[in-house]
């Protein structure tokens, strides 16, 4: 049954996927979040000041020693919890994702005839999960509330003095880094609670879930803000982050350090389709190393209506629900199998990836919302030479594409920090480059 | 024309910084500045302008004034909409005739126009961090920036709002807790430095007397922190200025002093004559020198 609603996916899938790709290219491949380790993925639904927040769990070890603490900037009532579904964040992943287009170039000799072709859905991702002491210590730190939501046990503290806090948290098995006190003092005199969770051993095999599920928490709050400082405290190198926001009137940016549109909309060689991965995961390095390592990179801004060419489907207003966007209506939500919709859905996407630590993004992340509802993605573009019969003389045709193709090497390399001459070797240059002709003195007595 | 540029007044050097500044945003940092809404602003504040003055028959018709106006819009405002790209810089012109404490505007009109059609419209608004926080970009501005308010010769609220905002933010952190690398990096913000030496520092709209000046930019500080870091809303220092403004006219009622002339020096501005004095001498060596 379930491999039957995944044909049937596919092909609903296949069939938007044609009719919507005519305009941007033709969809080949896309560049997922799973192409980075360990790369931290949060929804922020928001509007006014009521926030859904959805933290995917990217946790790699086993599930008894995961621990979460995030600092959250009001105190939080049991029915303010939920758990998700890592699948909608995959979609959503996938539906944003930078993407690799491809146009064939028609028969030079006459019209043309065009081709598309799709890719397969992405595996989802794995998870793991762990213990869970639910102890309380007196050490000036106050368990405002304990719940169990899902496979978490979760508890809201707050506390006078960073210290105590972080002695529990320690003798609780949460993974506190040395050195974080400071910023656990700078939270707690900014008023914010912690917000700390371990898996349920016990539930979790009740509820038979395998993989941790991203915890979702509602909130209202003036601060429109991501916590990224106690991940910066323990020197393991840049992290990856990826912010999704779905917000209803534009575009959503940092207001404290520069949003950077990625290099989009590039026509790259053709072996680009065979190294999608690498080449995006070399040009988002080479970009941040231009922006010295202090630019949240835009990677996808759109109304959830529609998309082209599509990496995903756009999620269906049911689907949205389920992450929070309170504001797309119940009615919506029973025709939850709707792909794309006719009319706007009064949901647009931002997506952010950034790579951080603590020398380049000092600050917690901050946002605002902008006006601005222009469309943008990252959309990479390779374009596949004639190589049917020809019925003409190609070899003005053939020099062009040539001419195009060292172009789009120049560009590559250009994106990527690649060296050219490699680039140049594993392009195949359309048909033979034209010989020079002999200069005219060896053409006299020839 | 060595002469003209000498002796101009300082309304010429703020045209040509703000219209580096602009072509810096565009072209290395990728603003989005449409040319459409930059043309509509500069016409918009051109005409509005020229009304303004026809209508009140107040004084000739000046380009410098509503180009420094569209310049600053153009740079700070962000909008998709042409149109409300032109009511801004119509709202901004509009008000120097339209809202006059004896005979000073009291608002400054890029501020008051971005803020009111923030606050009306969820389709403008500001790019904060568009800037970056590159320090090498920051002393640049902050350079450049120098050079308009030596030349207008009103630094002092520029100055108390950058020392008072600096103080403010230093003691959060040491409060805190937390490193200066954060107050810094607030502070390396070119939006920052931006409204410090190109919005707050205009000279008609700031009071009259040194003293008002410094206390005037300590207070527009003061407000632009407690919406920053209570309020946590963006844009502090901009929503701070428009609500400081009206201050200004109280702050010239108990301590008089002479209204700020874009044009020649006051007698009684010895500073002033001396510098002018000085201009013209120079004027004249690089006459005799060519």
């Amino acid at each position: 049954m379930r491999t039957f609603i995944m044909t049937i996916t596919a092909i609903i899938t296949m069939g938007v996927t044609t009719t919507a790709q005519a305009f941007c290219g033709f969809y080949v491949s896309r560049a997922d979040t799973s192409l980075f380790n360990e790369a931290s993925q949060v929804v922020l639904v928001r509007d006014g000041e009521r926030t859904v927040i959805t933290m995917a769990n990217d946790f790699q070890g086993a599930t008894r020693d995961f621990a979460v603490v995030i600092p959250v900037p009001t105190f939080i009532e049991r029915e303010q919890i939920h758990v998700g579904e890592q699948s909608l964040i995959d979609h959503l992943d996938a539906y944003t994702a930078p993407r690799l287009v491809e146009y064939h170039d028609p028969d030079p000799c006459q019209r043309y005839e065009l081709y598309s072709r799709m890719s397969g859905n992405r595996m989802p991702r794995s998870a793991v999960a762990s213990d869970m002491d639910n102890e309380a210590r007196q050490l000036g730190v106050t368990i405002e509330a304990s719940y169990t939501v899902g496979e978490y046990d979760i508890l809201i503290l707050s506390a006078q003095e960073s210290d105590g806090l972080i002695t529990w948290l320690k003798q609780n098995d949460y993974r506190i880094p040395d050195g974080a006190e400071r910023v656990v003092n700078s939270y707690l005199k900014q008023d914010m609670r912690f917000f700390v969770a371990k898996v349920n051993l016990e539930e979790q095999a009740k509820l038979g879930f395998t993989n941790l599920r991203p915890l979702q928490v509602a909130y209202e709050s003036n601060r429109f803000m991501l916590p990224i400082r106690l991940g910066t405290v323990n020197a393991r190198g840049k992290q990856e982050l990826f912010v999704y926001t779905l917000t209803r009137t534009g575009r959503v940016e940092t207001t404290n350090y520069r949003t950077v549109k990625l290099p989009s909309n590039s026509e790259v060689p053709e072996f680009v389709e065979h190294e999608f991965g690498d080449f995006y995961r070399s040009m988002f390095t080479r970009q941040t190393d231009r922006e010295n390592g202090r630019a949240v990179f835009l990677e996808y801004a759109w109304d959830m209506a529609w998309c082209d060419p599509c990496a995903a489907d756009p999620l269906s207003a049911g689907q949205l629900r389920k992450l929070g966007v309170f504001w797309v209506g119940e009615q919506a939500e029973a025709s939850g199998g709707s792909k794309i919709s006719p009319r706007p859905q009064d949901v647009f996407v931002t997506r952010l990836h950034v790579r951080y630590d603590g020398e380049s993004f000092p600050e917690d992340l901050m946002f605002h919302e902008t006006g601005d509802r222009q469309n943008f993605q990252g959309r990479y573009v390779i374009r596949r030479p004639w190589k049917g019969q020809a019925s003409c003389d190609t070899e003005q045709y053939e020099a062009s594409v040539r001419e195009r193709q060292e172009r789009e090497a120049q560009t590559l390399a250009d994106l990527t920090g690649w060296d050219l001459e490699a680039i140049r070797k594993k392009i195949e240059f359309l048909g033979k480059p034209a010989e020079k002709p002999l200069p005219w003195y060896r053409r006299i007595w020839q | 024309m060595q002469r003209i540029f000498l002796t101009a007044d300082p309304r010429l050097y703020q045209i040509a910084v703000l219209g580096v500044l602009v072509a810096y945003g565009v072209i290395v940092l990728d603003f989005g500045i449409h040319w459409y809404n930059a043309l509509a602003i500069a016409a918009s504040a051109m005409l509005v302008q020229l009304l303004g003055t026809t209508l009140t028959g107040s004084a000739r018709f000046d380009a410098r004034s509503p180009l420094i106006t569209a310049l600053s819009l153009t740079m700070l405002l962000r909008t998709d909409d042409i149109l409300l790209a032109a009511a801004a810089a119509a709202i901004a012109i509009g008000s120097k005739f339209a809202v006059r404490i004896r005979g000073k505007h009291v608002f400054n009109p890029a501020n008051v126009a971005i803020v009111s059609l923030m606050f009306v419209s969820d389709s403008v608004w500001i790019s904060t961090g568009q800037w970056g926080n590159a320090a090498i970009g920051a002393l640049a501005l902050a350079c450049l920036g120098f050079i308009v308010l030596t030349r207008a010769r009103r630094a002092e609220t520029t100055f108390s709002f950058l020392i008072a905002y600096a103080v403010l933010l230093v003691s959060r952190a040491l409060w805190l807790g937390d490193p200066l690398a954060i107050p810094l990096h607030h502070l390396q913000n070119g939006a920052l430095l931006i409204f410090a030496f190109f919005m707050i520092s205009d000279p008609k709209t700031t009071p009259n007397t040194p003293a008002g000046r410094i206390s005037y930019g300590a207070v527009v500080a003061a407000i632009a922190f407690l919406i920053q870091f209570t309020l946590y809303q963006p844009n502090g220092p901009v929503i701070a200025l428009i609500l400081a403004a009206p201050l200004v006219p109280v702050i010239d009622f108990f301590r008089r002093g002479s209204s700020y002339q874009w044009h020649a020096p006051r007698a009684s501005d010895s500073e002033a004559s001396r510098m002018h004095h000085e201009t013209i001498q120079g004027d004249l060596r690089c006459e005799h020198s060519s």
